[in-house]
């Protein structure tokens, strides 16, 4: 699938175009495999990597469905850097490793033993990496790329832990073995730890999350969109495959492990995304959270299976499922949409940009779909998958243990109150990026993008909507998934007349995307006829009123510090440390007046600030090492191997 | 195979031993060498009593390589260097004699208790072999970090891969393009380590390597 590089003038189109195709291709043979009628996983040996055992790769329902994630992600990513791409200054930092990363990705889905799959994994964490240091003159992305290096590092070695473990002293590497072999409470526990910590850090989970708002942003925006719509969700996937396949019936208390960090995820993620002034930092973040409510759905599924409620399990597997979905959609098309103001503006600040909606109509209206969809308002996707997983939450009172039974309102609660916090943050984001009046001369002179983005984003609105009003259509595509992970599956949807979607049964809960699109549509249009019609026709324009002060300028406009002030004042003073300081100069003063606000992150000082100082405190330590006599080195080699033979004598 | 073969093995292997004790208290640099003779001479013995009695052809090019180039050629070529640099009046050992001598049959003991332990399963004339083997190898390493001298230091490399080669033919059925690799990567050794010590000695007037410490600015 790579393709080689070269350096003509041709290459961008030519490379973006390959990529499409071949994206285009899989994403249809992928979503044809999960559609058809369930048929028996396809199995392929291919002669390459560790002599005599090869690559195992398998197709099957759940690998088909991220594949599909994957490959619609990427096709959208293609078509948008046919376009994109021709703004870059130095293409050749980007073409290679693009398709690279990509077919990394789908082969960490495709994979079928441990080998097969950290190889890929680390191809897919390497060539993101090179991407996110495609810009690498900059001082910001070194640090980036330097953090997710360690980062992905420290995931893989999480990752090939849980592997060894997972195979055993047999030493079975192969998942169709260690699917079958029987694991000890002891050795399930160990591996969810290491799971928790090698997916998790890869799919941004706090407290491993440090990296991701500073890489993903680094990276050009198309790769952004990859990164944040498509490689956390290989990550889930991977916490998937071994969770829910490989590791055979969950405990329940390992869904309070998963509950109490995703739970944790969600609100920290959004609330930094909600104090966050770069546009392409705040999504990241956003991500954070995102990542926080599949996992949420994720635990909730291993509570229930664990406790034999197969259809609840199946509700919340889908949910999870749908929501990974949903959110590479929206995600990618914010990340196209943030994209395109960095295009049109060279600004990423939010403090920078504002009006943009007269500039660029048809970005704004995207962008704009897509901060419904990720608020999670009706009839968009966002609102159907998280209505799922709120029927899934709603299911609690049947589990029988009491820690569960505790736990499960208050992740509820938790939930909500970070949906509603994203309303707030992307209210915040699309309205001072797009709507006021231009805070810099860069937002006044931006110009509309060029066909190919636009396409892509427009694309993706068309998904965010289709997807939001017949949510019936995925969740019978899912069930072949949840009916091989957990033996159980949600009642079909596509019988329903109206394309309802109803998780239990009639009585308890139904939604219809199609209705609610309809009444919006229908009392929004009536309405804006009656007040036309009715009140007046005409079209004024006057002066705002401005309190009586002469002359409106845009620094009197909301900021998005001002803006958030309020949340930052209640939410931020616990978690941020936030510290606010007025600078008010004295009458007659020609000072301007400052307001400056401290935040840290508490995460960082507390745990990796740590870190960092005990192994700079180490390495200076051991610096020493680097200028003994030669004598003292001979010494050394000669006391370390007494010592062992001295350990092996007395061991036996 | 028992009787007067294991016996003979044993003599010898033994005094290899004994002979790197020797090697330990050589305070002059010629008696160091001879010693060192000596010692190569003896694993040529060996050598050549394990291709007797194990009627392995190929262990006589083994005994034969390590008679031509351990026992004349490379003591040889030491005491010319010795003469040329002219240090042949030169003593010196870092750690008393008693205290060396008594470290050393501390490692004999540590590699007897380990060994004899370790391969209970194997016959006993390689378990004898082997545990002479190791402490050969651990006092060739005790002398060199008991000596300054970079001469002294490479005498004792070479008595601690004569132990090596006391292990690799005890055990029988090694190939013999192991035993050649070993010697020609000895040989290497010995050549690279020649030539340095030509450089240093260029340098810095000195073969002792306190001098190169000293040079580096180092702290003691």
């Amino acid at each position: 699938m790579a393709v080689a590089a070269n350096r003509s003038r041709a290459a961008t189109p030519l490379i973006y175009g390959a990529t499409l195709a071949v994206c285009v291709t899989a994403f249809l043979l992928a979503l044809r495999y999960l559609l058809s009628e369930p048929v028996a996983a396809a199995v392929l040996t291919l002669p390459l990597g560790l002599p005599w055992i090869g690559a195992h790769l398998r197709l099957d329902a759940l690998a088909a469905f991220f594949l599909i994630i994957v490959n619609l992600g990427s096709a959208m990513a293609s078509i948008y850097g046919l376009g994109y791409g021709r703004h870059e200054k130095t293409p050749h930092r980007v073409l290679p490793f693009f398709p690279a990363f990509i077919a990394g990705m789908n082969l960490v889905v495709l994979a079928d033993d441990a080998f097969t799959f950290l190889l890929s994994w680390e191809f897919m964490s390497i060539t993101s990496w090179a991407l996110v240091m495609a810009h690498h003159r900059d001082e910001g992305n070194r640090r980036a790329g330097y953090i997710y290096l360690v980062m992905a590092s420290f995931g893989t070695l999480a990752l090939l832990l849980a592997f060894g473990l997972l195979a055993g002293q047999s030493g079975n590497y192969e998942f169709s073995m260690i699917r079958t072999a029987h694991h000890t409470p002891l050795i399930v526990g160990l591996v969810l730890v290491l799971l928790l910590l090698g997916a998790g850090s890869k799919a941004g989970l706090v407290p491993l999350h440090v990296w991701l708002p500073l890489a993903h942003p680094a990276a050009p925006s198309h790769v952004s969109a990859l990164m944040s719509g498509v490689m956390t969700k290989v990550a889930v996937y991977g916490f998937i495959r071994v969770v829910f396949d490989l590791l055979g019936e969950p405990m329940w208390w390992s869904s309070i492990v998963v509950l109490v960090l995703a739970g944790g995820t969600m609100v920290l993620g959004i609330l930094s995304a909600l104090f966050e002034t770069d546009l392409k930092r705040l999504l990241a973040y956003s991500t954070i959270e995102n990542i926080g409510i599949i996992f949420v759905s994720l635990g909730l599924a291993l509570a229930f299976q664990a406790d034999g409620m197969g259809w609840a399990a199946a509700l919340a597997l889908t949910a999870a499922l749908f929501h990974a979905l949903n959110h590479s959609i929206f995600k990618s098309l914010l990340f196209f949409g943030a994209g395109a103001v960095l295009t049109a503006t060279g600004e990423r600040d939010l403090d920078k940009l504002g009006g943009l909606i007269h500039r660029m109509p048809v970005t704004s209206f995207a962008f704009l779909v897509g901060c419904v969809a990720i608020s999670a308002l009706p009839p968009l996707n966002g609102f159907a998958s998280e209505w799922l997983i709120f029927q899934a939450i709603l299911q609690s009172p049947v589990v029988p243990q009491w820690g569960l039974k505790i736990m499960l309102p208050a992740v509820g609660g938790l939930l909500a109150f970070s949906a509603a916090l994203v309303a707030a943050c992307f209210v915040r984001a699309f309205g001072t990026a797009f709507l006021g009046r231009p805070r810099t001369p860069a937002a006044e002179r931006a110009r509309e993008v060029d066909r190919y983005s636009l396409a892509a984003m427009l694309g993706l609105v068309a998904l965010c909507v289709l997807t939001g009003i017949l949510p019936g259509l995925v969740i019978d595509g899912v069930s072949p998934v949840t009916q091989a992970l957990l033996g159980a599956r949600m009642p079909a949807q596509t019988g329903i007349p109206w394309f309802s979607i109803v998780p239990i049964a009639q009585g308890r809960s139904s939604y219809n995307g199609l209705l609610v699109l309809l009444f919006i549509a229908s009392s929004a249009s009536l309405a804006a006829f009656v007040i036309h019609r009715l009140a007046s026709r005409a079209v004024r324009r006057g002066l705002p009123w401005g309190c009586g002060l002469p002359g409106l300028t845009s620094a009197m406009q909301y900021t998005p510090g001002s803006f958030a002030q309020p949340l930052r004042r209640v939410f931020g003073t616990v978690t941020f440390r936030a510290r606010e300081r007025v600078e008010m100069p004295r009458p007659g003063d020609m000072r301007p007046a400052r307001l400056t606000v401290e935040m840290r992150d508490l995460i960082w000082d507390g745990l990796y600030a740590p870190i960092v100082a005990i192994i700079g405190f180490a390495a200076d330590h051991l610096n020493r090492l680097q200028f003994l006599t030669i004598r003292r080195y001979l010494s050394l080699v000669f006391l370390s191997l007494v010592t062992l033979l001295l350990v092996l004598t007395l061991w036996s | 195979m028992h009787g007067i073969a294991f016996d003979v093995a044993h003599l010898l292997a033994g005094s290899l031993v004994l002979i790197s004790f020797m090697m330990l208290y050589q305070d002059r640099l010629y008696a160091l060498l001879n010693v060192f003779a000596l010692h190569a001479l003896v694993l040529a013995l060996s050598v050549a009593w394990q291709a007797f009695t194990q009627h392995a052809p190929h262990l006589y090019v083994t005994a034969a390589i390590a008679l031509i180039f351990k026992a004349i050629i490379i003591p040889v070529a030491l005491h010319r260097i010795i003469q040329k640099l002219g240090i042949h009046r030169d003593i010196e050992t870092v750690v008393g004699i008693g205290l060396t001598m008594l470290v050393g049959i501390g490692l004999v003991a540590l590699s007897m208790a380990l060994m004899l332990r370790v391969t209970s399963a194997a016959d006993p004339l390689a378990r004898e072999d082997l545990t002479f083997a190791l402490s050969v190898v651990l006092l060739g390493l005790l002398i060199m970090i008991t000596r300054r001298n970079a001469v002294s230091q490479v005498v004792g490399f070479m008595s601690l891969e004569n132990g090596l080669v006391l292990a690799a033919t005890g055990a029988k059925g090694m190939p013999l393009v192991v035993e050649f690799s070993v010697a020609f990567s000895i040989l290497i050794a010995f050549i690279v380590i020649g030539v340095f010590l030509f450089r240093i000695r260029e340098r810095f007037d000195t073969v002792d390597d306190r001098a190169l410490d000293d040079f580096r600015g180092e702290r003691r």
